[in-house]
């Protein structure tokens, strides 16, 4: 059974299945229950399940994580939602120092099934603190587990799987694609969460990337394909753990890799990546591999976003750099 | 002279302040209180007593095993067995507790095994004990990160319907300790806030023991912190810390208002930290031996002896026989603690998630591979 409809309202079917099939699943932030977040994600969730559950928080992020580690302690799986990427960092020693450690601290007595959920990146002509991607900070952070969807189908699934994991997960929404329609199958077995998916295959090079640059990537390997270059487009899905069998896989068959994200460069997604790909196929490769980011400066002003932000030019140039070696 | 706040004297933060609960005098005498009284048995006196006494000497082990190097560090808990041992005698069973890295006597009482809470000290595990069957949680190291646990935990109790029962062998609350320093802190700040809008079953519980590592209560708060609870929106209640029956008897009245779903409370008491911060900590440093001897006057298990003795509630062969249970507790506490196993550094890869990673197995395999390449293996 499949239908068709936004990011969005994909987002906000999954939390509604995973809210009817665990009694334990509860949502908290701010502003999501009458309003139905700022973005619309959880809308109609508390009229049906009601204040119990999709719960109206203080605006205190580092309160909001820090009460759902109670939570979570005391058997509940919360589902917390970050209004904006930019507003995690009060939180972020919470996620850091408790979230991600608690398995550890305490030797797996007390897992943190929790989902922390983040509209992030940029294009939306936001003011300061809307647009940022803190993607590689999280992944960074061992014990905690870092996925984003790119499109309707997988938002539907992916927010279920990381609901039932039993790992924390920043859970990444790429805000400027949650109107962005496309099919959802309500019935198919999903892949695994953590598990990248080649979302268009090609035989020259290969673009790694995930959330709001999926589709960056897919138009920009439309244009190559009418100049004759058929791209790989690889859509990592999660960052952390990062599915290395599908990544080498592809640059064995292709030889040739880009990295694309909206984030900033230096010690990003794409060094990881990068260095990985120098460590296992350093003899393979018939190119360096490339990196097409945003720059190590803080997220611009909007009126200049675009400029800034990955664009079809600035990969295609890679592209090019990329198969002139 | 500094221009960064050149008067800290404010009202209430001295040293013998006069608006504390208290219900027995440091010279033993009983006392009444308009609002709080003790009503427990001969019995009860004689069990907390004899909890401080065995507190006093898990502490001072565990001082004596860091100075031999058996542990790394250790956090002091002396002068504050009262404050501890009053608020865990006011607990049932369904109550759950969020400590700091400092409650030896509440940890002791719950059932805590000693030696595992030396392991954390020692470096041999992350500090890991039976949470569940204690209803103890594992000591915090962060400051003040735990009250915000303890807050999520008692909406999770709300939640399950253990608040404001007709049965009250149904009920149960949390108790959130935390220090004067972490008062300053902003997850204590937004644990009130939560705590008072959802009206949960938690009760923090403040032990004020005056100093934060070197900084007086002066560098953290101009008010007396008891009063910071009415801007919150719940009650405030300043106790004598080193007097066990105040302690009991104002913790057992925040605990059941909480249990009946009348929302949080804040407990303040005043107390004092005998000795250093932990075993790094010199204290010369930074205050008077004059201070200190001054508090050693209000000691909280020689009050008592004091009033167990007088009223003929306890005689010299009582204290000889708790004398030798202490000797002997004291004894397995060090065979305990050398009886502790170093891990095994493989074990952290499988301790990071709950659902390891493939890039993780990859990297064991590795060590695992790294390590068996010496001749013998490890």
């Amino acid at each position: 059974m499949a239908a068709t409809m936004t990011l969005a309202k994909a987002l906000n079917a999954g939390l509604r299945r995973a809210l009817d099939a665990d009694p334990k699943v509860l949502l908290a932030g701010e502003d999501i229950g009458k309003l139905g977040g700022v973005f619309r994600i959880t809308e109609g969730l508390q009229k049906d399940f009601g204040e119990d559950r999709v719960i109206d928080s203080p605006l205190a992020e580092s309160g909001i994580v820090g009460t759902a580690v109670g939570l979570a302690l005391r058997g509940y799986r919360p589902v917390v939602e970050i209004q904006f990427d930019g507003f995690v960092f009060p939180a972020f020693d919470q996620i850091v120092t408790q979230v991600a450690k608690m398995h550890f601290r305490t030797h797996g007595q007390h897992p943190m099934p929790m989902v922390i959920r983040i509209p992030y990146g940029g294009g939306i002509g936001g003011i300061e603190h809307h647009s940022e991607s803190p993607e590689a900070y999280f992944a960074h952070t061992p014990g905690l587990k870092v996925v984003t969807p790119a499109n309707a189908n997988d938002g539907y699934w992916m927010i279920q799987q990381a609901v039932a994991s039993n790992d924390p997960v920043i859970f990444l929404e790429p805000k400027r694609r949650y109107h962005q329609k496309g099919e959802v199958d309500e019935t198919s077995t999903p892949m695994p969460l953590h598990q990248a998916r080649v979302v268009r295959p090609g035989r020259a090079v290969t673009l790694f990337t995930y959330g709001p640059m999926v589709k960056t990537c897919l138009d920009a390997a439309a244009i190559a394909a009418d100049e004759g270059q058929e791209l790989e487009v690889v859509d990592l899905r999660s960052v952390s753990p990062i599915d290395w069998v599908t990544v080498f896989d592809s640059v064995r068959r292709t030889k040739r890799a880009i990295v694309v994200h909206e984030a900033q460069r230096s010690g990003g997604i794409g060094a990881e990546v990068v260095a990985r790909l120098h460590e296992e196929l350093f003899y393979v490769m018939e190119s360096p591999v490339l990196r097409v980011t945003g720059f190590d400066t803080p997220y611009p002003m909007s009126r200049v976003e675009e400029d800034y932000l990955p664009n079809l030019d600035r990969l295609l140039d890679a592209v090019d750099e990329s198969l002139s070696h | 002279m500094s221009q960064l706040g050149a008067d800290h004297h404010s009202r209430g933060l001295e040293r013998d302040p006069s608006d504390m609960v208290q219900l027995l005098t440091p010279e033993g005498e009983r006392v009444e209180h308009p609002d709080f009284s003790w009503h427990g048995t001969e019995d009860d006196l004689r069990r907390m007593y004899r909890d401080m006494v065995i507190a006093r000497r898990y502490d001072l082990e565990g001082t004596a095993l860091q100075r031999h190097g058996e542990l790394g560090l250790w956090p002091p808990l002396q002068g504050q067995e009262a404050a501890q041992v009053g608020a865990s005698h006011a607990l049932n069973d369904r109550d759950y507790i969020f400590p700091t890295y400092r409650e030896h006597a509440v940890a002791l009482h719950r059932g805590v095994d000693p030696a595992d809470m030396l392991a954390l000290w020692r470096g041999t595990t992350m500090g890991v004990w039976d949470t569940k069957g204690t209803g103890f949680f594992q000591y915090g190291i962060v400051i003040g990160s735990q009250t915000l646990h303890a807050t999520g935990y008692a909406m999770g109790m709300q939640l399950d319907g253990m608040v404001g029962n007709p049965d009250p062998d149904h009920n149960g609350a949390v108790l959130a300790f935390h220090g004067d320093g972490a008062s300053s802190q902003g997850d204590v700040n937004e644990a009130y806030v939560f705590a008072a809008s959802y009206n949960s079953p938690v009760v923090f519980f403040c032990q004020n023991n005056q100093w934060a590592i070197s900084e007086p209560i002066s560098r953290q708060t101009r008010i007396p912190l008891y009063q910071r609870a009415q801007g919150f929106g719940f009650p405030g209640i300043r106790v004598d810390g080193n007097d066990v029956l105040a302690v009991n008897a104002v913790t057992a009245w925040a605990m059941e208002r909480a249990r009946q779903g009348q929302g949080p409370a804040f407990i303040e008491a005043f107390t004092y930290r005998m000795g250093a911060h932990t075993t790094s900590d010199d204290p010369s440093k930074y205050r008077l031996a004059e201070e200190t001897e001054h508090w050693r006057l209000k000691d909280p298990i020689e009050r008592l002896r004091v009033h167990l003795t007088r009223n003929g509630l306890i005689d010299d062969d009582w204290l000889h026989a708790l004398e030798q249970e202490a000797d002997e507790f004291g004894a397995s506490v060090r065979a305990a603690c050398h009886g502790l196993t170093n891990p095994d550094l493989e074990q952290i890869f499988a301790q990071t998630y709950a659902d390891i990673t493939p890039p993780l197995v990859a990297q064991r395999a590795e060590h695992v591979a790294w390590v068996s390449s010496f001749e013998g293996g490890k």
